[in-house]
């Protein structure tokens, strides 16, 4: 297209260069944000990096950060546990959710659903954290105390990250050209065969994509295992031993962390973020589409 | 595939299916379960002592007694700080990606691909950055000045990718008309573009106001605790989201209060919810009679 460089409405001549380059200073400034978070990360982290071997996060005896001990790994399993036992509850039902929006519920119902699960998102993890802590956490005290535990952090997780998975997959599944589901019809498989042998390979990759998207929020997610948790610093042992996750670690010491133990918070906020960073990456990678 | 064709009686695909079946619809009953018994509690526990007077009260014994007035207007000056600062850069930033630069072009790239990591990033990392920059680097302290930038930060990626949508979504034939009329880029999108894009932008804006009134981890060690009236900007005050979690957390006996500002909040974000779900339908009614 030519653009026509003067008009009635706009009478200066150079109007379209100096509003492109304030444009360009907006959009430079939204995306130096993400360089910025990584600089000021590194820099906080910076005097422990420099003087403190990065195998002691992991040696260390315990995490005793006011007496120079410094292992993570409790709250590296923690983390692990938590968000792999909500993934593998929470894709199958992602997935169940998504299958029954495009293959099994009315137009009226899926929308329905759909309404259901775009709300179920819209939840602040604060509110999904008070609900565990005055309804779940007394529940499993009943059963098994003390009721704070990697289980209750698991359901909670689940149902956070549930939404994410429900809506990547419907995007993935709706995706697949009609065409594909019609032969499949055509050739008398059921329904079932439908969508084991034929919907759920050709949206394979947008859905191991949504997978990742949400392994990042689980691992990410703070205010809500917080609550539920427990936050005792150990590995777990059973679903019922109340554990502390990295985000939580950042979330409980923060407020009176000084010097290298600020730091060491630095630390495993810059390693949490590296992680879901490079998840994200690799979940580009698989959806070329991006969700946010 | 061929695992599908295999010569078995019918009976046992028609037992498969069914099986499948009833496992799908007890997955869906189990989630929309857990939602209403979510939904149910909050109303049961916040009903009691949500009020009028809940609501335009001060907070008084830690927030066990009185109400949540200065909670609300901390909320408020942190998301209005939070909106001035980022709706111009991510509206400039939407703009020049859809209309003055090709999207393959490499600083299109570069910054879309970093919108891309920055939606991703946790909140407690928004956080951490927001206390090392704004609170120590340029010395805001906790306060909601600098609550509010951290917040900022965090939602450029949905109002950029939100107002890209709208923007992207409007007939090229407009683009064309405009140019054969002689208008400029930036008369274009003033003129032509902006306006049938406006509900859209509305709709995002809504999305943003919603992620950011959610939010609680990057606001704990930006905007703090304080539970005064906020007297200036540099003051610290806290949010409704941060004051459900330290009256569950640390007040023993604020469950009443938290439960009735937990409602206070759900109550809130439906609307926003409802009212972005109007400007959506609006904006694609507008675009099947532009079509």
């Amino acid at each position: 297209m030519i653009w026509w460089k003067h008009s009635i409405s706009f009478l200066s001549a150079s109007i379209d260069r100096w509003f492109s380059a304030a444009l360009r200073i907006g959009a430079l400034l939204a995306a130096l944000i993400m360089l910025f978070i990584l600089l000021f990360l590194l820099l906080e982290s910076w005097p422990v990096l420099r003087h403190i071997a990065l195998m002691r996060f992991f040696t260390d005896e315990a995490w005793h950060p006011l007496e120079d001990q410094y292992n993570l790994l409790p709250m590296v399993t923690g983390t692990l546990y938590a968000s792999s036992g909500a993934l593998l509850l929470a894709i199958p039902l992602g997935i169940a959710s998504a299958l029954f929006m495009i293959f099994y519920a009315t137009p009226r119902t899926a929308v329905l659903y759909r309404r259901l699960i775009e709300l179920l998102a819209g939840i602040p993890s604060v509110v999904f954290g008070f609900w565990g802590l005055t309804t779940l956490v007394p529940l499993i005290n009943q059963w098994h105390p003390p009721g704070a535990s990697l289980l209750a952090s698991i359901l909670i997780l689940t149902l956070m990250i549930l939404p994410t998975l429900a809506l990547t997959s419907y995007a993935a599944l709706v995706a697949v050209p009609k065409d594909y589901l019609q032969a499949a019809v055509a050739l008398g498989l059921s329904r079932w065969g439908m969508i084991y042998g034929v919907a759920l390979p050709a949206a394979r990759k947008g859905i191991v994509a949504g997978i990742l998207l949400a392994a990042g929020r689980a691992i990410g997610e703070t205010m809500a295992v917080l609550m539920v948790a427990g936050n005792v610093v150990q590995h777990a042992d059973s679903l019922f031993a109340p554990i502390r996750t990295l985000t939580a670690n950042i979330a409980l010491e923060m407020a009176y962390a000084m010097g290298d133990h600020r730091a060491v918070l630095f630390v495993s906020g810059l390693l949490l973020l590296l992680l879901v960073i490079a998840l994200t990456i690799i979940a580009a990678w698989f959806g070329k589409t991006h969700h946010v | 595939m061929s695992k599908l064709f295999v010569n078995k009686d019918k009976m046992s695909y028609l037992l498969r299916d069914l099986t499948i079946q009833v496992l799908i619809y007890s997955a869906i009953v189990c989630v929309s379960g857990v939602f209403l018994w979510i939904l149910f509690d909050l109303i049961r526990g916040g009903s009691a002592l949500l009020s009028w007077q809940f609501l335009t009260d001060v907070p008084r014994d830690a927030g066990r007694a009185g109400g949540i007035s200065s909670i609300l207007a901390s909320t408020l000056l942190v998301l209005l700080i939070a909106l001035l600062a980022a709706l111009p850069i991510s509206w400039a930033t939407a703009i020049l990606l859809t209309e003055f630069i090709s999207a393959e072009s490499p600083f299109g790239r570069w910054v879309r691909y970093s919108l891309q990591v920055l939606a991703c990033v946790p909140s407690i990392i928004f956080g951490l950055f927001g206390y090392a920059f704004f609170s120590l680097y340029l010395g805001l302290g906790f306060s909601i000045l600098s609550g509010g930038l951290t917040l900022a930060c965090m939602l450029l990626p949905i109002l950029v990718s939100t107002a890209e949508a709208g923007l992207r979504a409007v007939p090229e034939s407009y683009r064309l008309s405009a140019v054969a009329l002689g208008m400029s880029r930036a008369a274009t999108l003033f003129h032509v573009l902006l306006p049938v894009a406006a509900p859209a932008w509305a709709a995002g804006l809504l999305l943003g106001i919603g992620r950011a009134a959610a939010e609680t981890a990057a606001l704990m060690f930006t905007s703090g605790y304080v539970d005064r009236m906020p007297e200036s900007l540099l003051d610290s005050g806290r949010v409704l989201a941060l004051h459900i979690f330290d009256l569950s957390m640390n007040v023993p006996g604020g469950d009443a209060p938290a439960f009735a500002s937990a409602l206070v909040l759900i109550l809130l974000l439906l609307v926003i919810n409802l009212v972005a779900m109007r400007f959506t339908y609006l904006w694609q009614r507008k675009k099947l009679n532009a079509e």
